[in-house]
């Protein structure tokens, strides 16, 4: 027999009371419900919204292979030795053709079983409005849960991801020995966006040469007064060099909080996220106020070179206005 | 289909010495568009319950090669329905004797798939059932 299909309880009250006592079901429902989106999510986040605003967000990004997952794992078990409530949110990309994801991080998680911590996997889907929405409200979510530690692991593959880890109160870039050359830590991307950098896998050969080239990178800061991101070495698989990244977040969060920035990076972060929701909606209304035929047209006038696409897109923005 | 992807959750409980099996079946899921949370092996049903309770993920597969499912499945779904996670497809693939079959059925594995089942009619199941379990 199959087990009873039992309906999804009913949000309300019960489902706030139930979010601040980290009820898992609720708060793994919860998430769902946010990740699908649509009215749902929206009515769920106007309700918790105002709980929200309390939990520390740290953002973990860095190539594939570098450790994030079983540095995530040990940092988690850090923190929870130092009597924190985390939470880990773990992004694995969805299949641009099918949809599908593998998601493996919880793989390398094995640890945390039965200690509390909630481990959520997300898939980057491809949704409008993009990964960083979704992932946002997840976080919303486990705020107003409750958890005090948010840990937020994505590939720093691309755009999106540096999106996420920037959500964050506190970003941290990983690297593994043997990835590059020193060349590569001047270049403009993701290390920029890094509070504290981590190379992981330090107890294999040029760790220290990897260390060396991070440090070297940060000298040619223009801004001394600046916070200075530290350059620490962990083994994520011994948890060597972890309370030490642990303490460094912790002076990194503190630090921001004695210069008041808590507020600028919460500014910063709505203010994107308004953004890209404006987008999709008016990208959407857009769509919606010509039919399929008259884009079509406009497609096949742009692959036919007898218009280009700004041309198209004015034409399309000054029918709007006129409507 | 769905508008939302299904979730589904691929484990290995016990003491199983290797997933190749359930690799394969969690790349086919995957190529039909699901995403599949994958812990691979040496599950316990405590971690194998709460893995399936946070990821609120629709479907809970089970493989196992060493015979112990008579053992550890039962446990398993014992663990979902303390933690109210009842809403949930449950199947089970691996090294099954046909005469286990109905014991397993009455736990609550609706599919049960042995060796030699072709990917296709196990992701043709999941997405049959999921379509009838959300309609």
């Amino acid at each position: 027999m199959s087990s009873p299909i039992l309906p999804k309880p009913p949000f309300g009250e019960s489902l706030v009371s139930n979010l601040q006592i980290r009820d898992p079901l609720t708060v793994a429902r919860a998430i769902t419900r946010v990740e699908r989106g649509g009215v749902a999510a929206r009515e769920l986040v106007r309700e918790i919204f105002p709980l929200t605003g309390r939990a520390d967000l740290i953002g973990v990004t860095g190539a594939p292979g570098t450790g994030k997952s079983t540095l995530v794992n040990a940092m988690a078990k850090e923190l929870h030795a130092r009597g924190k409530h985390v939470a880990i949110l773990a992004v694995d990309p969805s299949s641009p053709f099918t949809g599908g994801a593998i998601l493996g991080d919880r793989l390398r998680m094995q640890d945390l079983q039965g200690t509390g911590v909630f481990i959520r996997s997300m898939a980057s889907r491809g949704q409008l409005g993009g990964l960083a929405a979704a992932v946002s409200d997840a976080a919303l979510v486990l705020d107003a849960a409750n958890f005090e530690t948010i840990l937020i692991e994505t590939v720093g593959a691309g755009q999106g991801e540096v999106d996420i880890a920037r959500y964050a109160h506190t970003t941290l870039v990983l690297e593994a020995p043997g990835l590059g050359d020193d060349i590569q830590a001047i270049k403009a991307g993701i290390l920029e966006i890094a509070d504290v950098l981590v190379v992981n896998k330090a107890d294999r050969d040029g760790a220290n040469a990897t260390a060396a080239a991070l440090e070297m990178n940060l000298n040619l800061n223009p801004d001394r007064t600046a916070w200075r991101p530290p350059v620490l070495k962990t083994v994520a698989l011994t948890g060597k060099g972890v309370p030490e990244l642990v303490d460094a977040i912790a002076s990194h969060q503190s630090y921001i909080r004695q210069h008041d920035l808590r507020r600028a990076q919460e500014t910063a972060r709505f203010r994107n996220k308004l953004h890209e929701l404006l987008k999709t909606e008016l990208l959407q209304n857009l769509l919606d106020r010509y039919p399929d035929s008259r884009w079509d047209a406009w497609l096949h006038e742009i692959t036919e070179r007898k218009r280009d696409v700004y041309t198209i897109a004015n034409e399309i923005l000054r029918n709007k206005n006129n409507a | 289909m769905p508008d939302h992807p299904i979730r589904i959750l691929v484990a290995k409980p016990g003491l199983d010495g290797h997933d190749r099996g359930a690799k394969v079946v969690a790349r086919a899921l995957r190529d039909a568009g699901m995403e599949v949370i994958y812990t691979g092996i040496r599950q316990t049903p405590e971690m194998i319950a709460e893995a399936a309770l946070q990821e609120d993920v629709d479907v809970v597969g089970l493989s196992i090669l060493s015979g112990a499912h008579l053992e550890l499945f039962p446990r398993v779904t014992r663990l979902l329905q303390e933690k109210g996670k009842t809403d949930v497809l449950l199947v089970a693939g691996g090294i099954i004797p046909d005469e286990d079959i109905p014991q397993l059925n009455a736990l609550g594995f609706t599919g049960v798939f042995g060796p030699g089942t072709n990917t296709n009619d196990l992701v043709k199941f999941v997405k049959d059932e999921m379509t009838r379990r959300r309609a």
